[in-house]
Parts: structure tokens; sequence; C-alpha cells
């Protein structure tokens, strides 16, 4: 029996703040405890929740790849008590970590298969970790296409790493926004619309999708007339959670704790639960 | 032979105030209109006719507690810079409780499954359930909300309990049930119960028999995942629910928690409090949305979670212990057995064609 205290976080310090757009900082964190630091495992897809000391707990992606172990980055968006005051942090200041937390992608079974990631605004989160997990494991999987879809430049993360995802010839990326914006150079329109535009062939591929409930909507309905079957799919789901390890009792959909049991789930598996997304 | 004590009425005091020598020691009694589980006070009478209103759920799992502590302090080397130092708050000594009844405490044992699991146990829970003894009241008497034995208990089932107390003539027959209840039976108030087993097996016998007739719940599950996505179905049987929650705080199985922080000056906890299902705040996320937004989706998963995703995670336990609160403190009259009974009769509604 596991006699840790599942509720005492780590402390950790902000090593960079990054502002990613006018509501989404990114925080690259490291664990004060440097034995806990170098000791810390997690896979791709994984969560953490983050404190905001008196204020209280929120969860989020950790959105870098356990093959880059110089710190832990979060990319939170404002909303709420807690990300306003996690938003007010500066490089410097303590935050606490309760992670890893959740499971995982399932890489193991994408190896050799093309992969195709769709991720619309904040939901491109969780989809980095595991599209910068492949690239450096880049031989274990077939061709790689990233469509990243924003409403407009402004609300799209990761401004600063996009033009290298361009330029790699080992990765198809395409990017998108809701509406015409002087300068963008890219697609103009809806995710879903545009992932049919591209047409990424479904023959042993895996999708992989995140973004808000409409936007995954549509898109596993794109993904459908594409060819791609529910078992072909991936998604990462969120709820509302507090304690993170399937005790609390809030993020549960039927008998499957998000917060444990997800929040990485297959198209197929998402069919077995009930309907209360 | 489990050990069999006897004591009498007029001891009972008495013989609490020895236990309370060593240990916390909880008891049912009146406050206001309502009988609760306060701290021993020799000084107020011990209720023990019925059921109390509340079960004992918080001496194991308090309505409200600090999980962790922190202090704030400035940096020697930046003075800008705040330090947070974090401490956790276990909790200490050990407890006995006195007259829950075997609904109540058998109530535990479902959220052990949950707190004490291989993959996550809960410290704070662990300490407490590890600390605390429980000597259970078996009832002589049932109610008309009692339904116990629809969910595989009875009026005098030890599961959970330490010592089971059998009313007999003018005092309890005391059995031990646990080795930690053989330890709590060594007074010299009590005397030997040997002679008096026949008596406590005829009064449980008779409090079996007093209640309804079981019902057969075995396919409750299936049939509460099939009725899902039948929201007329739960727009129904929740039309009189005023989600005041008071449900779920009177349920000896309703584990739900919050995690909040709260600042005083310098310093901070992280305070856990048991939280409502009943709530629209519930499931509330910061965008807006709500994966449950009406009382008829909060009913649902209510008496799903009880009825079906429970039973589904631990070998078909339904996590409900029966004792019947929520049907009988319900503002509105919501009757928890006829909406499991509605949903298992439950037919969807074939499509000609």
């Amino acid at each position: 029996m596991n006699t840790k205290n599942l509720y005492l976080p780590e402390m950790a310090t902000i090593q960079e703040v990054i502002e990613e757009t006018h509501n989404i900082v990114t925080f690259r964190v490291t664990l004060n405890n440097q034995e806990a630091m170098k000791n810390f495992s997690f896979e791709p897809g994984n969560v953490g929740q983050l404190s905001a000391f008196g204020i209280g707990e929120s969860t989020f992606v950790i959105n870098s790849p356990p093959t880059r172990m110089d710190y832990l980055q979060f990319s939170v968006m404002r909303s709420g008590e807690v990300t306003t005051k996690l938003h007010s942090l500066k490089a410097g200041d303590q935050v606490g970590v309760r992670a890893p937390l959740g499971n995982h992608f399932p890489y193991e079974n994408m190896k050799g298969k093309d992969i195709v990631f769709v991720g619309g605004g904040i939901g491109m989160a969780p989809l980095r970790t595991l599209l910068l997990f492949m690239l450096d494991n880049r031989d274990d999987y077939g061709k790689i296409t990233l469509l990243y879809g924003a409403r407009s430049p402004l609300d799209m993360a990761y401004n600063y790493e996009l033009q290298d995802w361009l330029d790699r010839d080992d990765l198809d990326t395409h990017l998108t926004i809701d509406a015409e914006f002087e300068g963008w150079e890219h697609n103009v329109g809806l995710i879903p619309n545009v992932l049919l535009e591209i047409a990424p062939s479904a023959e042993n591929s895996v999708a992989i999708t995140c973004g808000p409930p409409i936007m995954i909507k549509f898109t596993l309905q794109a993904l459908e007339k594409l060819g791609f079957k529910d078992e072909q799919i991936v998604t990462t789901l969120e709820k509302r959670m507090k304690c993170g390890v399937g005790i609390c009792g809030r993020c549960n959909i039927g008998s499957s704790y998000v917060c444990k049991d997800g929040p990485v789930y297959t198209g197929a598996q998402l069919k077995e639960l009930p309907n209360e997304l | 032979m489990a050990l069999v004590k006897y004591l009498k009425s007029s001891d009972l005091k008495s013989w609490l105030a020895e236990l309370a020598q060593k240990n916390s020691v909880f008891a049912p009694r009146y406050e206001g209109d309502s009988v609760i589980f306060a701290p021993f006070d020799p000084e107020q009478e011990i209720f023990i006719k019925n059921a109390a209103t509340a079960p004992p759920k918080k001496t194991v799992f308090p309505q409200s507690e600090k999980l962790v502590d922190f202090k704030y302090s400035k940096d020697p080397e930046d003075l800008s810079r705040i330090l947070i130092d974090a401490k956790e708050n276990l909790p200490e000594g050990t407890a006995i409780v006195f007259g829950g009844r075997p609904c109540d405490v058998r109530g535990f044992t479902m959220f052990d499954r949950v707190y004490m699991s291989e993959e996550a146990t809960d410290i704070y829970y662990k300490t407490r359930r590890d600390n605390t003894s429980f000597i259970t009241l078996a009832c002589d008497s049932t109610e008309n909300t009692c339904f116990c034995n629809w969910v595989n208990s009875s009026p005098s089932d030890p599961t959970g309990s330490d010592v089971l107390a059998i009313p007999v003539g003018d005092g309890l027959l005391l059995k031990a049930v646990s080795d930690r209840g053989e330890s709590l039976l060594t007074s010299k108030l009590l005397s030997d119960g040997e002679s008096r087993i026949g008596e406590g097996e005829k009064v449980c016998k008779e409090a079996a028999e007093s209640l309804s007739q079981v019902q057969d719940l075995s396919n409750a599950p299936q049939k509460l995942l099939e009725v899902f996505d039948s929201i007329e179905f739960w727009e129904d049987v929740s039309a009189k629910c005023l989600s005041c929650g008071a449900c779920t705080y009177l349920c000896p199985t309703c584990y739900c928690f919050n995690i909040t922080d709260e600042t005083k000056g310098l310093q901070a906890s992280r305070i856990r409090s048991w939280d409502n299902c009943m709530s629209a705040l519930f499931t509330m996320e910061a965008s807006g949305h709500n994966p449950r937004p009406t009382k008829a989706h909060r009913l649902k998963n209510r008496v799903g979670h009880k009825f079906s995703y429970y039973p589904d995670l631990h070998d078909g336990v339904i996590s409900c212990c029966g004792c019947g609160r929520c049907i009988k403190s319900c503002p509105a009259g919501v009757d928890i057995r006829e909406i499991v009974l509605k949903a298992i009769e439950f037919e969807p509604t074939v499509v000609e064609g």
C-alpha cells in the first residue's frame, strides 16, 4: 500500500515565464528538491496539479516531453481564480506541483504508424508533449502531420517554435485561424474543414485530437469521414478535478474517473462510456 | 467462541467514561431537534432508541479538515522572494464510536475501497480509520425508511464493527467482532453474557423480520446505464428535488469532497470539506461548461454512482447501506428506492420502422 501523502505538493520554482497569448502563459518549473527533480519520471499525456498557494490547485498537462527534463512545462489559460493567481507569478516564484497524475498517450501502440495531430487553442498543450516526444524518437513513427488551429494568430500559443515545425521536413505542419487576418499566410477556416482539405490517409494511422468540446465534436465527424475508426482516434479530456487520484468524486463519466483512468481516451473507449462530456 | 459480555443500561455511562480515559469517545445525543454523534459527556443523555439523525461519518471523515499548512517567509538571500513551507497536518489519537448502527458502520467499508486502495491511499482517512473502533448498536426495531436488507445487510450486520451491542432486557449484550473489540470488553462493569445469547438472537431475528420485503437489485447496474440517456426519466424522478444536498450530507457512504485554500496573514491552509454532487457548482468548469447542467443530470449521477458505477468498480458491492436517511430527511420526499426500482422496470421506447 502506497502511504505517500497524496495531497502534499512538491515545492517548485518557476524558472521562466513565457507570455504565449493575451490569456495563456507558459511556466517552466523545476522541483526544489534536486533529488526529486532528478528522479521525476512521467509519460506523455500525464497531468499535474499546480498550486497557487492560498488560492488553490488546478490541473494542467505537462506539455514538455519526458525526453527533455531540464524543466517541467505547463501552459495556463486564465479563466478562474487559480489561473488568475498563477498568471501573476514571475520567475523565481514558488508553486506547488503534484505530478504525474492520470494515464498517458498510448504511444507504444502508435509505433510504425502515421500520426495526425489535430489541436485547437489551448488543446495544443497536451499534443505538444507527444509531438515533441515523437520528434525526439522520430524513427519510431511514420509520417507525422500536425494541424493546429486557433481563433486568430493572436490566440496561437508556441509561436516561437511554429516556424521550426513548419520548416522541418519530417513534420507536415498546417496552421489555421477562423477568419482572415492581416499578414496571415496560412490556412483560414475551421479546423474540421481544414482537416478534410488536408485529408490525411486513415490507413495505418492514428489521429490525436484535443481542443474545445465543439471542435472535438466536429473533428471526430471529419475523422470519421476520412475513414478513421474509433480505435484509431485518441483524445484527452478535461473535467473539474480536485484530488487528481480518483477519490474526491467529481470527474467521473460513469465508472471512469478522468483524473486517473483518463485524461487520455480512445474514440472506442469513449463510446463505451455514458454520454456525459 | 467470540467473547460475549453483558452491560446493564444503568452502567452504560460509567463504561463509556472508562473507555474515554484513553480514547475520544463519540456517542449519539440530542442537539436541538437532531440526534448527532458528539464527544461523550457524562452530563448529557445518550440517545439510542432509534438511529441518529446524522450518521457517525464525521468521526472518521470530518466535515472539514486541514490537510496542509503553508507558511510564508522572505528569502533572506533575496528579500523580493517569498519562500513557502508546506506541512502535512495528520490526525492524532484514538477514538471509539458508540451507538452507530450496522448500516452506518458498514458505510465506512464503502469508503475503504476508495480511500485505501492499492493505487492511492488517503493517509488522513487511513490514520483515523485505523485508530477508530466501533461499538455498534444492533437495531431492535426498524423504520419504514430502512432497507438494509435490499443491499445485502441486516439490522445486526457486524461488518466493519469491533463490538456488536444487542439490546436485551434492561441492558446490552456485547459481542466482540474483532480482536480490537475483545480488548474493549475487559471492564469490571461487564458480566458474562453467554446465557443471554439466545435472547439476543431473538431480538435480531425480529428486527430483520420487521423490514419490508427484499427487492432484487442485481440488474440495477445495467438498467441504470440503459436509462442514462433518457433525460425524461431523470427529469421525472428529480422533479421534486430541491438540490439542497441533505441526502449527501446525511449519507454514510457519500464520500465526495472539495479542496480549498484559506489564507490568514502569512499562513494558509489547504482544507478538505464534504462536497455535494447535487450542487450545480460540483462539476462546473472554469470555462462555464458544466457536464451536469440540471438537477436531473445530478440526481442521475448520485443514483448511478451508488447503484451502478461503484458496483461496477467494486465487485458488485452497492454503495448504499440502506439506512434510509436520504428518504427520511428529504424535504421534498424524494425516495431513492423508488428511483432504483423504476429504473429496473424501465423499458426504452421502441421506435417503429
